[in-house]
Formats: C-alpha cells, structure tokens, sequence
C-alpha cells in the first residue's frame, strides 16, 4: 500500500526505480521483504551513513516493538511482515518473541503491536503465557501514554477463538494504553485481511513514531528467517510425490495411525527435527458433488475464487474448507439460503456452537439443501487450509523425505462414516505417488538441545511421538552422548505401540537409554505416560537436576496438563519443594528453553 | 561315553541349560519388560521347561513388519496331566481362562494327551499358572529336554487295570519331574529357595526330550514307538503284575539329513511292578549320561540305542537300577482308535468317547463344541480323559446320567453321527498360524484333505473303509505321522513329503514315496492306489500292508539302514 503510494516526487527515487521497486516488491513473500529490507538498510549503513548509528535513547523512543506470541508459527509470519512493511515505511522497529522479551521492558515502551494467536480453551501460545500473566500481576505498570494496536490469530471452530488477543488488548487498555487501531480477530484464513491490518496499523503509528524519529532507520537483525533456500511455502507449497501411506496399527486396533513418507526431491526443502510440515489436501470428489446435486449447482459453473476463476467443482475440491465447520460458515449459509432454522440457529452463539460441534460443513449443506448460486457457496465458504502435522524424520537419516505421523480421523455420525479433511486424504484417498502440496513450517520452539550431550526426556503419547521419531534420528545421526528417554503410551501394547520395532532397535543399539510404556487399556486401571512419569518420579527429577530438556508431544487438552501436572508433582516431591517453588522451578525450564512443548 | 563327549564341542543349549540356575534364568526380569510380548535370549528356550512356547500369529507376521509392530508374541502352554484325565472343576477352569485369557479362545486337545493354550500374551502368563495351580495343574516339564507328559491309554472298560497304569502314569511322572522349585518362584510367586540338584535329571537335564507312556494292550492308542520309554502292562486275571519296557522309539527327523530318522522302540524284556520307578529312572540315567549332548539331532534315545546297541544300553540300565530284565511277556496291540461312542466299563459306569477333529475345542457355527464340553461339565459326575489320539471321553458317567449328557452332547454336535471312518482314523498336528516349526498347513488343511479321501474312497467302492491319515506340518513328529499308512510331512507351502506303508496298529514306520509334492500330484497318486487296494487286496487286508506287498514301496524294518535307502 505505501510503496503504492510511493511517487517520485516524495522520495528520492527516479520514477523508474519507484516502478521497478513496486513491480520487484509485488514478487517477494513477507519473508523476502524482510529479508530485502534488512539488506539495504545494512547496505545503506555501510556505505553512507557509516558511523551514524543513532543513539539508544532517540532509537528507544521512536521504536514500534512488535511481541509476538506464536504457537504454530502464523503469528510469528505475521510479526514478520509487520515488521518488514514498517521498515519499508522508514520506521524503527523491534521485533521480539514474547517468550524472550523482560516483562519489566514493559514500561519503557511507547509503541507496541501485538500479534498473537489462541489455542485450545482459549489459551495463550505457550510463548505468551509469561508475559500474559505478568500483565493481570500486580506487578503489571502503569502504561499511560503507550499507543497499542493488537491483532490476534486464531480459528472460529474453537469457542473462545482469539481470546489471548482480546485478553491482551483488554489489560493494555485497562493499564493506561491507548488502542490506536482497532483490534482485528483473524481467522484460519488469515492472510489477506493480515495485510489489510498490518498497513492500517502501521498508518496509525506512523505519524507519531516519524515525528519522535527523524530519519534514521535502525534495522535489527531477525534471527531464525532467511535460512531456507527454497522457493517453496505455505503460499506457493511444493507438489510433492506421496511416497508411501503405511498403517501402523494393529488389525484390531481401534485406532487408525498411518506412516506417511513424501519425497522432498526437487524442492531444496530443508527441515529440522521439531518442525512441521503443512499439507494441503483434496476434498472427498463424492462429496463434493454431493454438495453440488444438493445445492441445485453445476459443477462446470465457473466462480471467481480471489483472481483466479474456475469451475466450482475444482474449487470445492482444491480450494476451500469443506469439513470443519465454524460460525461464519452457517451464519452466511443461513444467510445466502434464508433458512430460516439455520438463522435462528446463528443468532445464539451458544447454540451455535453445539450445532457446528459434531458436524462438517458437508454435513450442514446435507441437512439443509437449498437451491443456491455457485459464487453465492463460494462466498459462504472460507479458503481451504493447510493442515499441520508435526515432522516424523530427521534429515539426517531421511535425505531428501520427509514422513509424518498421521492419525485418521474417523467418526460415525447422522447415518454416514466422516473422516477428517487431510487424514481422510492421505490414508483414505490419495493413492501412493500422487502429488501433495507441502510446505515447511519451522518450530523453532521445539528443539533438540544445541549440546548433544545434553540429556533428552521426551513424551510422545499417541500421534505424539512423531516428533520424538525426528529428534531420536537426528541424535542417532550427530552420535549425540546425551541419554535419551521416551515415554509413550497408547490404548493397547499389541496393537497400537507405534514404530515399536525401531524403539526396540534404538533401546538396543543404545541409542534410547530408556524407554517407558503405558497401554492404557491393557489391564483394568488405565495407565497413562503421566502415571509411568510419577513412577519414575525419582529419576526423572534426577535427569532434570543433570540439565536434561524436557519435551511433550500430543494432545493440548487433557495429557499436556496431566503432564505437567505429574512434573509439578515430581519436582515438589523428590526436590522437596512447595508448590511456588516446583512451579517457578518448572517456569525456569521454560525460560532456558528446557522444557518445550508441541501440543495441539 | 561321557569322556567321549568332553572332546566335542557342546551344543548351545547345554550353555544354557548350564547357565540357567535351574531352569530359573531371567524369566522373572523379562516378564517385567513391557518393550516386547516375548522372551529374550535364553529365555525364549528356559520357558519350554516350564511348559510354554513363545509362539506369534504367522498369519500376520508380514503384515506386523510393515506396521513396524513386532510379531504378535504370545505363548502356548502345554499342561501335565498324566493320563490325560481332568476333573469337571479343572475342566470349567481351563475353560473359563481359554475364553477370557487366550487369543485363540480354545481349548487344544493334543497328541500328548493333555491340552494346550493357544495365545496367552505376556502379562495373563502369570495368572495362567495361579489358575491352573488353584485347581491343582500345572505345566512343568512338558517341554524341554527333560521327561514330558506321560501317556496312558484311557481304557475305560477295564477299570480297574486302568486305574493302576493311570497311577504308574502319576507315578512316574512325578518321579522323574525337575525337582527345582524355578516354577513356583517364577509362576505361583513362591518362596525363593537355594540352587536345588537335580539327582535324576542331572543339572543339565538331559540331551533332549524324552517321552514315556503307560500302554494297556491291545490298544496302541498312545502309539509306543514315537516314545522313548513304554511300559507295557501286563496283567493277570486283571490285576497289573508288571510291565514290559520298550525303549528308544521317536519321531522326529531333519529334512534333508539322513542321519535322523523315526524309529521303533525295542524290547528290553519284562520287569516286575515294583521295579516301575527305578527302572525309568534308570532308562533316563543312561541316556542322560550316555546321550550326545553336542548334536541335537542325533541326541534323542533313539540315536543313543544305535549308537551303543541295545544290549549295552540294557545293561547298564540293569546295573544301575540293580534289575535284570526278564523275557518278555506276550501281549498284542490290535487296534489304535479310539471306540467313539458310549462304553460300558466292567464296573457298570458308562463313558462316552467323543471324537474331536484335530483336538480343537471351541464354538464353531451349528457346532458349539466348547458350550457344550462346559455344559457337562458342569452335570458330570466322573471325569473326562484327553486320548492321544486328540479325542476327549467323558468317563464314568452313571447310569442315571446318561441320557442328560448324551442330549447335551447332540445338542452342541459333540455327537454327530456323520462322522464317517475316515474323519476318525485321520489326524493333524497344530501347525499354523501359531506353531514356529510349521513348514506348511496341517490342522487347518485337514478337513479339505479328508474330505477329499472319503471322495477316493467312495469312488473306488470301499466308502466304509479308511486309512490311517496323518498330516503334519514339520518333520518333527508331533502329529505321528511317521507311524500312518499315509503320512504328510510339511515340506513348504503346500509342499509334502508323502510316506506310505505303516499300519493299522502302529508298529512300522512309513517310508518315503513322493518327495515335495503338492495335492495335485499326490492325489492322483492316492486316487491310483485307492483303487489298486479296493481290487486287488487280500482279505482284510489294510492299505500299509497292501502298498508294501504289492512293492509299492519297501518295508522299513531297521530304520537306521532302511528308511533313507
């Protein structure tokens, strides 16, 4: 929008260049603008303005500090472009990982963004926790005469979508701090309106922040970006060949786990142990045309999709969200059919709820055909999103693959079998050697220790252990010293002990020192990894004492708490600490980056 | 003998029959891991000892490995029970740990005259054993290189010489146990105790299995010469005066190594009841002194006997036990079957054999033969006897009682009167899925094989008539089919090694016909000699002796020189 703006006349740029600047920035992801921008502010450091750093107290004053609170990374992306487009504008920013940044700094700011998502039950990204609950302590200062504007990330299928965000704003606000800009909740499909908002925020600050300023631009540098050589992202994936789709349960297991193995040749995509890989998928063709016999649409109907015009059938397939169902979706089908149940349905966001709550948005279309335009369903809908799932190898041992962990998402309900978007994909649809678009998310919160002598616990329940997959392959790989010990649990031993036969390759070959085990349905009181955690209370704070990291994988809602309930407990008993204690003991891991989690 | 062996290289077993501290090695350490369903190491083999084979559903071996999930490890246990006999409450016991506890659900009769679980996973091993130890069972030594289950045929007219061999069955059974307490340590949770000796088995036990049998002739059921050591009642005026003693009969051979072969047992001659015990005892001595304890495959009785000669081994089993033996008594083997149907016993009770195809109780569809097994026992009165012929009699059953379990019986197809001759007369050992050794099908390939025999049968006229049918899945015997008139040996998927000429009652070893052949060669070959046998037979005359006379295939009367040649 600025560089739009941009004439030759207010810049000290020829008409030629405002165009080719304009045409060459149209081209760059967020991440290449960032990278341009710290380029030539370098470049222009250098060779022009040489020692003429500005002083840390002007500089201070006039920053916009960015503090992002990222789970899955978008927030951080964003943080990102916010901060490459106030560079483009001239301005001064920092741009700092709200798990990195001092509380106390809070109240030498005078310019702050925040970008954050929510997770699970309206939580903050574990990255946030900290400065969240420093903002409602007492010990939260006065912020009179700070100017805020926060954009929150989340998605409208969780009930208490982009509460962090709202929590954030809220407390700014009720410390003193002016919101200069409305506060924007982004849903899943995020990108487009990210931009909108990043350019009227940054309008906002802009005259006070130039006023404070001056013209020099401060650059600081941005660690962990510009790392990958690939061409390829999450807005331009890499088609890539499913190589394998393997079950890795039992026959009788109620459980449907695959292994999944897509080959990265080609692409230049470079992942480490801890990241993730984003998928796109195919939407059921019988479905889809399903929907379209319900609707009264034809398939060949050409809709307009953002720039691109297509028929609606290969939207549908390719293009938008066709299983999980959130508000905006029936609230603008109820709308577009003028059903009336559907309307009355919207209007109570409780009932609402427990409407979208046990169905896909196929399912919604079934219970309420209606005769209804292609573009008008296209409108309805929101853009198909790629789904994460966190990265099963190690490059190190897999070259150029890379293989997930996936479980099927298989329910029965009104009549008909479901299964989820991209794991009825893979395991259900996709045949072995066809093209999936992938991407590489990196996690940069969820780490093997830098020092491979470094002791690793790991607790990797379900699905869960993918990750642990990567990191034991890459501590094979690096001949790590460091011991190793995984926990993992499941319903049963003989059907769903994932990837058991490696683990007993790597327990005997040494490379997993421990391994503990708990199949919860096995015997009459269930067993789960927090139980076998306790269990080996003793010597789990033994290895923390020894500065082990500790890792959990798996599921946000109920085994990450119970996890860190079981730890709470360990570190009270066998540290012999209160509660406060074990629980700053534990905060201490978080903020050495010794206790990470990648929980969904 | 022993200084002989010094000289050679010990097979491994004997390191870890040595190393094992009495059998007890470190199960208890491996029943705690719970990264694997199976035993590790030398474990996997010390659990035999105690009466269980590590075992996995081969029928899903390959499609586990993809799954990256181990084999799915599970263990068969293999009771003792001396004499096959099993009271109603142990009956409803097993039953009831069959259903809940194994995968397989059955209860599996076996040639060994007992039964067998089929798929009990790791953690209800324990509480296997407590339940069998509640209702006084247990599985020591019915696997390993010691004395197994011993046999006696369930003779249930003549009660009261049956009641005496079934006690020597007891009897010696319990003589010739481990005396280690490794068992009860490991299974029943019993008090530890100091290494133990072994004064009869030796701490190494002994070179290989050894298989003993109580026979009362004229009925062959417990086939004496796949048996190490046989006594063979000998009665007067019905009361047992003693036994002749047959030593060195066994099954098992090695595919493609001549040097192993099924042999008979010989005839040591004639010793008085009361020399029962030292006289096994002794037999077991020898061999567990004089056996070769660096070749398992030439390790069994049976090689010993040829190596040594039968004399030297006789007499030295008459110096150690301080007996000589005397000439043998006359007696005869007539048959080998068991008479399915009801029998009246001479002390007016009634026993009512039920034939059981392949020993394999469980609930099939119209056929509920573990139902209805249950429903006896929970009327009957007497006790059941497992056969070695993998048959269950329900005996002495009152008169009164009769009617009540013959109805349960048909109700639950226990009784079924299409049963014809052949379906009888024809056996298979377990094989797959879950037996480790098996080569090709067995109990699973049986019915279809029988089915198509009668077809040979009804084809060629003679319907009514059978042949003694075994079929086993590996060489190694378990199903006896090395003393069959045709006997199938597993060679590889549907591969057979087809042996013709035993006889009816089970004192000749068949020799080998076809090598490696699959049904559609073998059928023909039997269809062919089906009808030769219907026309050309004398009168009277079974199919064994048929093939042998009409030179079909030659006699095999020393099996060291002849079975190979």
């Amino acid at each position: 929008m600025l560089l739009g703006q941009l004439s030759s006349a207010a810049s000290p740029l020829s008409a030629e260049q405002v165009q080719k600047l304009q045409g060459l920035v149209a081209e760059l992801n967020p991440i290449q603008q960032a990278w341009v921008s710290g380029y030539l502010a370098a470049n222009a450091n250098t060779a022009v303005l040489g020692s003429a750093t500005p002083s840390a107290q002007a500089g201070e004053a006039a920053t916009l500090t960015i503090l992002f609170g990222s789970q899955t990374g978008n927030a951080k992306g964003v943080a990102n472009q916010l901060k490459a487009q106030a560079e483009a504008r001239g301005l001064t920013v920092k741009l700092v990982n709200m798990a990195d940044y001092k509380p106390n700094a809070l109240k030498k700011e005078k310019f702050i963004t925040v970008v954050v998502s929510t997770y699970g039950e309206g939580e903050p990204p574990e990255d946030a926790e900290n400065l969240h609950e420093f903002l409602y302590s007492k010990k939260a200062p006065k912020l009179a005469g700070v100017k805020v504007a926060v954009l929150g990330l989340g998605d409208s299928s969780y009930e208490f979508f982009c509460k962090t965000a709202q929590d954030f704003e809220q407390r700014f606000t009720e410390l003193g701090a002016q919101s200069i800009f409305a506060r924007a909740d982004l849903d899943v499909d995020y990108e487009d309106e990210a931009t909108t908002w990043v350019n009227g925020a940054l309008d906002a600050f802009e005259p006070d922040l130039k006023a404070q300023q001056g013209n020099s631009a401060q650059v600081i540098t941005m660690p962990g970006i510009a790392t990958s050589t690939s061409q390829y992202n999450k807005q331009n994936p890499f088609a890539a060949e499913l190589s394998l789709v393997q079950k890795i349960t039992g026959r009788d297991s109620t459980k449907d786990v695959r292994h999944v193995e897509i080959s990265l040749e080609g692409s230049d995509l470079t992942y480490t142990a801890g990241d993730s890989l984003g998928v796109y998928f195919l939407n059921d063709e019988v479905l889809v045309d399903e929907t379209l016999s319900l609707l009264s649409i034809d398939a060949a109907t050409e809709i307009t999709l953002g720039d691109k015009t297509i028929s609606v059938r290969q939207a549908l397939i390719e293009n938008l969200e066709l299983t999980q169902s959130y508000p905006a979706f029936v609230e603008k089908f109820a709308a577009a059919t003028n059903n009336v149940e559907l309307v009355k349905i919207a209007e109570d966001k409780a009932s609402l709820r427990e409407f979208i709550e046990p169905r896909q948005i196929f399912d919604i279309i079934r219970q309420h055909p209606a005769k209804l335009e292609a573009q008008a369903l296209v409108d309805c809908l929101r853009k198909l999103q790629a789904r994460l799932y966190s990265i099963a190898s190690s490059q190190s041992e897999v070259e150029e693959e890379v293989h997930l962990t996936i479980g099927l998402v298989e329910f029965e309900t009104f009549g008909s079998e479901h299964f989820g978007g991209c794991s009825g994909y893979l395991a259900k649809r996709a045949e072995e050697g066809a093209s999936v678009k992938v991407f590489v998310e990196h996690n940069d919160n969820f780490r093997l220790p830098t020092d491979t002598n470094t002791p690793v616990l790991m607790v990797g329940p379900g699905t869960g252990i993918a990750p642990f997959r990567a990191f034991l392959q890459e501590r094979e790989a690096s001949e790590a010293q460091g011991e190793n010990w995984l926990f993992f649990g499941n319903p049963h031993f003989t059907q769903d002990f994932l990837y058991q036969v490696e683990l007993q390759g790597y327990l005997k070959s040494g490379v997993l020192s421990k391994l503990d085990v708990a199949f919860s349905r096995d015997q009459a009181d269930k067993v789960y990894v927090q139980d076998k955690l306790r269990k080996n209370g003793a010597e789990v704070y033994a290895w923390l004492e020894k500065g082990a990291h500790f890792y959990v994988c798996g599921d946000a809602n109920r085994m990450a708490k119970d996890v860190h309930q079981a730890l709470l407990d360990i570190v009270q008993q066998f540290g012999g600490k209160s509660e406060e204690d074990a629980q700053a003991y534990l905060k201490d891991l978080r903020n050495q980056n010794r206790y990470q989690k990648d929980v969904y | 003998m022993s200084e002989q062996d010094k000289t050679v290289k010990l097979s491994d077993n004997e390191r870890l029959k040595r190393e094992s501290n009495f059998l007890r090695g470190t199960i208890e350490a491996d029943l705690q891991d719970e990264i694997t369903g199976g035993f590790t190491a030398d474990n996997f083999q010390l659990i035999r000892f105690h009466g269980m084979y590590q075992q996995d559903d081969r029928d899903i071996r390959g499609e586990r490995a993809k799954q990256k999930l181990e084999p799915l490890h599970n263990v068969m246990l293999r009771a003792r029970m001396p004499g096959g006999i099993i009271n109603p409450d142990q009956w409803l016991a097993i039953d009831k740990f069959a259903e809940e506890k194994t995968m397989y659900g059955s209860i599996r009769l076996t040639t060994r005259q007992t039964f067998q679980f089929h798929g009990v996973l790791k953690p209800n091993i324990k509480g296997m054993h407590q339940m069998l130890d509640s209702v006084g069972i247990d599985s020591i030594a019915t696997a390993g290189d010691v004395n197994r289950n011993v046999l006696c045929t369930t003779n249930p007219i003549e009660s009261e010489l049956h009641q005496e061999a079934y006690e020597w069955a007891t009897k010696i059974s319990e003589h010739l146990l481990p005396r280690t307490r490794a068992y009860a340590e490991i299974w029943l949770d019993g008090e530890k105790s100091e290494t133990t000796e072994e004064p009869i088995l030796g701490s190494n036990y002994l070179p290989r299995k050894f298989k003993t049998t109580v026979v009362i002739p004229p009925n062959n059921d417990v086939d004496v010469h796949a048996n190490d050591l046989n006594f063979i009642a000998i009665s007067e005026n019905g009361k047992l005066v003693g036994f002749n003693v047959l030593v060195g009969g066994g099954l098992a051979m090695t595919h493609g190594d001549t040097a192993t072969y099924p042999r008979k047992a010989d005839d040591f001659g004639f010793i008085p009841v009361e020399h029962t015990l030292a006289i096994a005892e002794h037999v077991v001595s020898v061999q567990r002194d004089w056996g070769n304890r660096s070749n398992r495959k030439n390790a069994k009785t049976k090689y010993t006997l040829d190596r040594v000669g039968v004399n030297a081994f006789r007499e030295e089993v008459e110096s150690r036990a301080g007996v000589k033996f005397e000439t043998s008594r006359p007696y005869e083997f007539t048959t080998r079957g068991d008479n399915i149907g009801w029998v009246e016993g001479i002390d007016g009770k009634h026993h009512l054999a039920l034939f059981i195809q392949s020993g394999r109780i469980l609930d099939y569809p119209g056929k509920t033969l573990k139902t209805g097994c249950r429903e006896i026992a929970k009327i009957h009165q007497g006790d059941f006897r497992m056969t070695a012929n993998q048959n269950l009699i329900i005996a002495g059953v009152p008169t009164e009682q009769k009617s009540a379990i013959e109805k349960l019986a048909r109700e639950h197809g226990l009784i079924d009167d299409s049963h014809s001759n052949q379906q009888k007369n024809s056996m298979a050992c377990v094989a797959l899925p879950t037996c480790p050794l098996a080569m090709a099908e067995s109990e699973r390939y049986l019915p279809s094989l029988v089915e198509k025999v009668e077809g040979l049968l009804t084809k060629h006229g003679i319907a009514d008539d059978n042949i003694i049918l075994r079929v086993i899945g590996c060489p190694n015997g378990c199903g006896r089919a090395m003393l069959a008139e045709v006997g199938l040996v597993g060679k590889g998927p549907g591969k057979y090694n087809m042996h013709l000429g035993g006889n009816r009652i089970g004192t000749r070893v068949p020799k080998l016909y076809k090598e490696n052949v699959s049904e559609d060669i073998f059928l023909p070959e039997l269809d062919n000699l089906i009808g030769r046998w219907a026309t050309e037979r004398n009168e009277g005359e079974c199919f064994g002796d048929f093939v042998i006379r009409a030179g079909i295939v030659q006699e095999v009367k020393i099996s060291k020189t002849d079975f190979h040649s």
